[in-house]
């Protein structure tokens, strides 16, 4: 493997305190050096980019993705999807286990991270909760661990009973897993295509009501403060209502490992962009009312909000040229999360840079407990995003890595850009300027 | 156009104001026609009806129209083929039971079917709200919503408005029933029959100033609601909502684009839309009554107490004797006698239920020759 010096950068490191014009030395997958600009020791013979004007920063990581690997190909591979994630500066990606069949086995846990699978960045795979994430009973949670997963879901099928749940809760707990709840309650959302509200009767659709994810969101915390004492991590996965935010809040408040993320399509649009019948603003949860948006921005800016994540969920094109009611849920996310970050929560909210980046990589990597990311310290993964702070550019869906174009995010201007991903010390990205 | 958010005053995100334009000859949304374009379009169904059969033949002369239907229907599907007809267009009927629909073809790749057939204007009915949308967008080519899930029915709601103009007294400001007797006797609505009907002065916005119409029942699935309700205020009249929660939730009177919000909790005599769940309430401030039917179809599991419903909001000889003895009762059909209309109130004398469906010729006429009127206009 190269070794690879990178000179004149800016890096912006917040779990390590560092904002300052440093040069970094990848060797052998790792950081092997960092020094003040020209002053690395062992640099001899490294190949040399030249950072210049841009900001280095920890690779950025994704903890909520679907890469439709084994089973959907056609609208996504673990190569593709990956290869969207290094374009957007993502080093690593948490992938959920709704493919076909449901990841709810050490094989195909195993076989999601093997070389074979040509992956651009790292693959941590989250495995299902339960069986066939039917949600009736639970996985061996230890295999599954010992296999790779990083957490275990039943993402896209939140887990309703709470029996279940509270034994995925103690169970999880006795192997350091994390629980990451779809919050659902999909009795209240039965043929429900948008956010309940005056936009979805006035298109004339079934809504789901905000009630829908806070309830549950409310249920699961009351499950962990029943079993507190055996401290289990509860992980709410794109929270989108001001009532699930306001639960997780009052959790952290009463002393309770629960964390959420939120995606950048739910903290920048509402309902009202749904337009007419507009498929790439369909996805589950919904796009809210402006309040539950505004909500989230808070969220965010307060700190209860603990990760960016893209919910990155590739559809074929015609899969979404259908009726509105008949589409699939989900849009492509990994190449858009950065620029819109940085152009919203950066520049126009005033959020410094350094708390972006935590929440697209130190905090992420905390909450799932990835080692060794999320942060560039000597001896950490060469996880590098590089990436000039001052770029403008509109974001094209043609020219999308992914397979899928399925974005609501076509032709927005976007703020920074990626000029190359560094993964495990390997260039999996490089759009010099 | 930047957003301002609550809290911390923060800007987001706009709202596109139009995601993608379309055919000037589409009628998707009751919402696509000003005030102007619905004066035209009521004027010319009066031109077209009136006009000697053998000219009106060749308006539309050789020209191909396809209905497209994905849900069942009486009086929309033959309204619509018998007017394409009258204007000597030929018409083809494609159903999604009998059809390549049924095989998996998709509503894109049968609009682009039927555009390579030499469609020249699609009129689609289906069960997906905003399907409309979708076809235009798949096949540029100008296409009639005849009622597209739970969203709208364009021109159900131009057909009402006839109804109701051929009642409506502007010096007074009632309506007046005594004309349905006259034209059901003379076998159909003469135009004659109606000086102040629409065709005779332009629609304004003030045209229906004064008049309360109460629509009663199942709003939530209904597309008839939802664009008469975007509809009539906007020609000044005050649209009451009648009905259980179950079926008109509260958000409903706050769903409707293109009226001002100081117009959404209208007083009397102030056009608007607003709730009135007390039906005897409702029917003595009004001079035009709709009734609906319970989309049964649609209801996904709701229970509903259909005794207790009658009891509230069934429309019987005895409650329309007391509260509104001189309205109107409209229905747009197909009607459940027994149910929310009693077959005494459906064959009586307030009834316009077959005069709607008569008018309904005459507005799809209408809107049929502006639709391939506008093919050679381009795209908007």
């Amino acid at each position: 493997m190269t070794t690879l010096a990178i000179r004149n950068g800016h890096l912006v490191d917040p779990a390590a305190g560092v904002d300052a014009a440093k040069d970094i030395l990848l060797k052998d997958g790792r950081v092997a050096e960092i020094a003040g600009p020209g002053k690395l020791k062992q640099a001899q013979g490294a190949e040399i980019l030249d950072a210049t004007g841009l900001i280095l920063a920890p690779g950025l990581i994704d903890i909520h993705v679907h890469l439709r690997e084994p089973g959907q190909g056609y609208k996504e591979t673990i190569a593709t999807g990956t290869a969207a994630a290094a374009a957007g500066g993502f080093t690593a990606v948490a992938a959920m286990p709704n493919t076909t069949p449901v990841n709810d086995s050490t094989e195909i846990t195993r076989w999601m991270q093997a070389p074979e699978r040509g992956a651009q960045v790292r693959v941590f795979p989250i495995a299902a909760a339960t069986r066939g994430s039917k949600g009736e009973s639970i996985n061996d949670f230890a295999a599954l661990k010992s296999a790779g997963a990083v957490a275990v879901t039943d993402d896209g099928r939140p887990i309703l009973k709470d029996g279940v749940m509270r034994e995925s809760l103690a169970a999880a707990a006795r192997v350091g897993l994390t629980v990451i709840q779809h919050a659902e309650d999909t009795r209240l959302t039965q043929g429900a295509s948008m956010n309940l509200g005056p936009a979805s009767f006035k298109l004339g659709l079934r809504g789901m009501p905000p009630e829908a994810e806070s309830g549950l969101v409310e249920r699961d915390i009351r499950l962990v403060a029943e079993l507190r004492d055996a401290h289990p991590h509860l992980h709410v996965a794109h929270t989108s209502t001001a009532a699930a935010v306001a639960a997780v809040r009052q959790a952290r408040r009463n002393g309770l490992r629960v964390t959420c993320e939120v995606a950048p399509h739910h903290f920048l649009l509402t309902e009202e962009h749904v337009g007419l019948y507009n498929t790439h603003a369909k996805m589950n949860p919904p796009l809210r009312s402006a309040a539950d948006r505004d909500a989230m921005i808070e969220g965010i800016l307060d700190g209860v909000v603990d990760a960016i994540a893209t919910d990155h969920a590739p559809h074929a094109q015609h899969e979404k040229e259908v009726e509105f009611e008949q589409a699939p849920n989900g849009i492509t996310g990994l190449e858009t999360a950065l620029g819109l970050c940085l152009r919203w929560l950066h520049r126009e909210w005033k959020m410094p840079l350094g708390r972006v980046l935590g929440l697209l990589s130190a905090q992420p990597a905390a909450l799932l407990n990835l080692k060794g990311r999320g942060t560039l310290t000597v001896g950490s993964y060469a996880d590098v995003v590089i990436f000039d702070p001052k770029a403008e550019w509109t974001y094209r869906a043609t020219e999308s890595k992914s397979k899928a174009k399925n974005t609501p995010f076509d032709g927005w201007i976007m703020q920074g850009r990626v000029r190359w991903t560094i993964s495990e010390g390997r260039v999996a990205f490089a759009n010099p300027a | 156009m930047i957003k301002v958010a609550a809290r911390r005053a923060l800007r987001t995100p706009s709202v596109p104001a139009s995601p993608f334009p379309y055919h000037p000859g589409s009628l998707l949304s009751i919402l696509d026609l000003s005030v102007e374009d619905v004066s035209r379009l009521l004027e010319r169904s009066t031109g077209l009806e009136k006009e000697d059969p053998l000219k009106r033949d060749r308006i539309l002369a050789k020209r191909r129209i396809a209905l497209l239907f994905y849900e069942s229907s009486t009086r929309t599907r033959t309204s619509f083929e018998l007017a394409a007809k009258a204007l000597g267009a030929d018409t083809t009927l494609v159903s999604n039971l009998s059809s390549s629909i049924e095989k998996g073809e998709s509503l894109k790749d049968t609009g682009l079917t039927l555009r390579a057939l030499g469609a020249e204007a699609i009129i689609l009915r289906h069960n997906s709200s905003g399907s409309p949308w979708l076809l235009e967008q798949s096949t540029h080519l100008p296409v009639l919503n005849a009622g597209d899930g739970m969203h709208e029915h364009p021109t159900q709601a131009l057909l009402d408005l006839r109804t109701i103009l051929n009642h409506f007294d502007p010096k007074t400001r009632t309506c007046h029933f005594e004309r349905v007797e006259r034209g059901r006797a003379s076998g159909r609505v003469e135009a004659e029959d109606s000086p102040w009907r629409g065709s005779a002065v332009p629609i304004k916005a003030d045209t229906l100033a004064g008049l309360t119409v109460t629509i009663v029942g199942d709003i939530l699935h209904s597309r008839v609601a939802r664009s008469n309700m975007l509809l009539l205020p906007r020609l000044g009249a005050r649209v009451l909502l009648c009905g259980p929660k179950e079926l008109l939730p509260e958000i409903a009177a706050q769903a409707c684009p293109g009226i001002p919000p100081q117009q959404q909790k209208p007083a009397a005599g102030d056009p608007g839309v607003a709730i009135e769940r007390d039906f005897e309430a409702a029917m003595r401030q009004s001079q035009a009554i709709m009734m609906l039917r319970i989309q049964a179809e649609r209801l996904a599991g709701l229970q509903l107490d259909l005794d207790e419903y009658k009891a509230r909001y069934q429309l019987t000889g005895q409650r329309l004797a007391a509260h509104a003895p001189n309205a109107i009762v409209m229905h747009p059909g197909p009607i459940i006698r027994g149910m929310e209309i009693t077959a005494g109130v459906a064959d009586g004398p307030q009834s316009t239920i077959l005069e709607q469906v008569t008018h309904g010729l005459a507005i799809r006429m209408a809107v049929m020759e502006r639709a391939l009127a506008a093919t050679h206009g381009g795209r908007a």
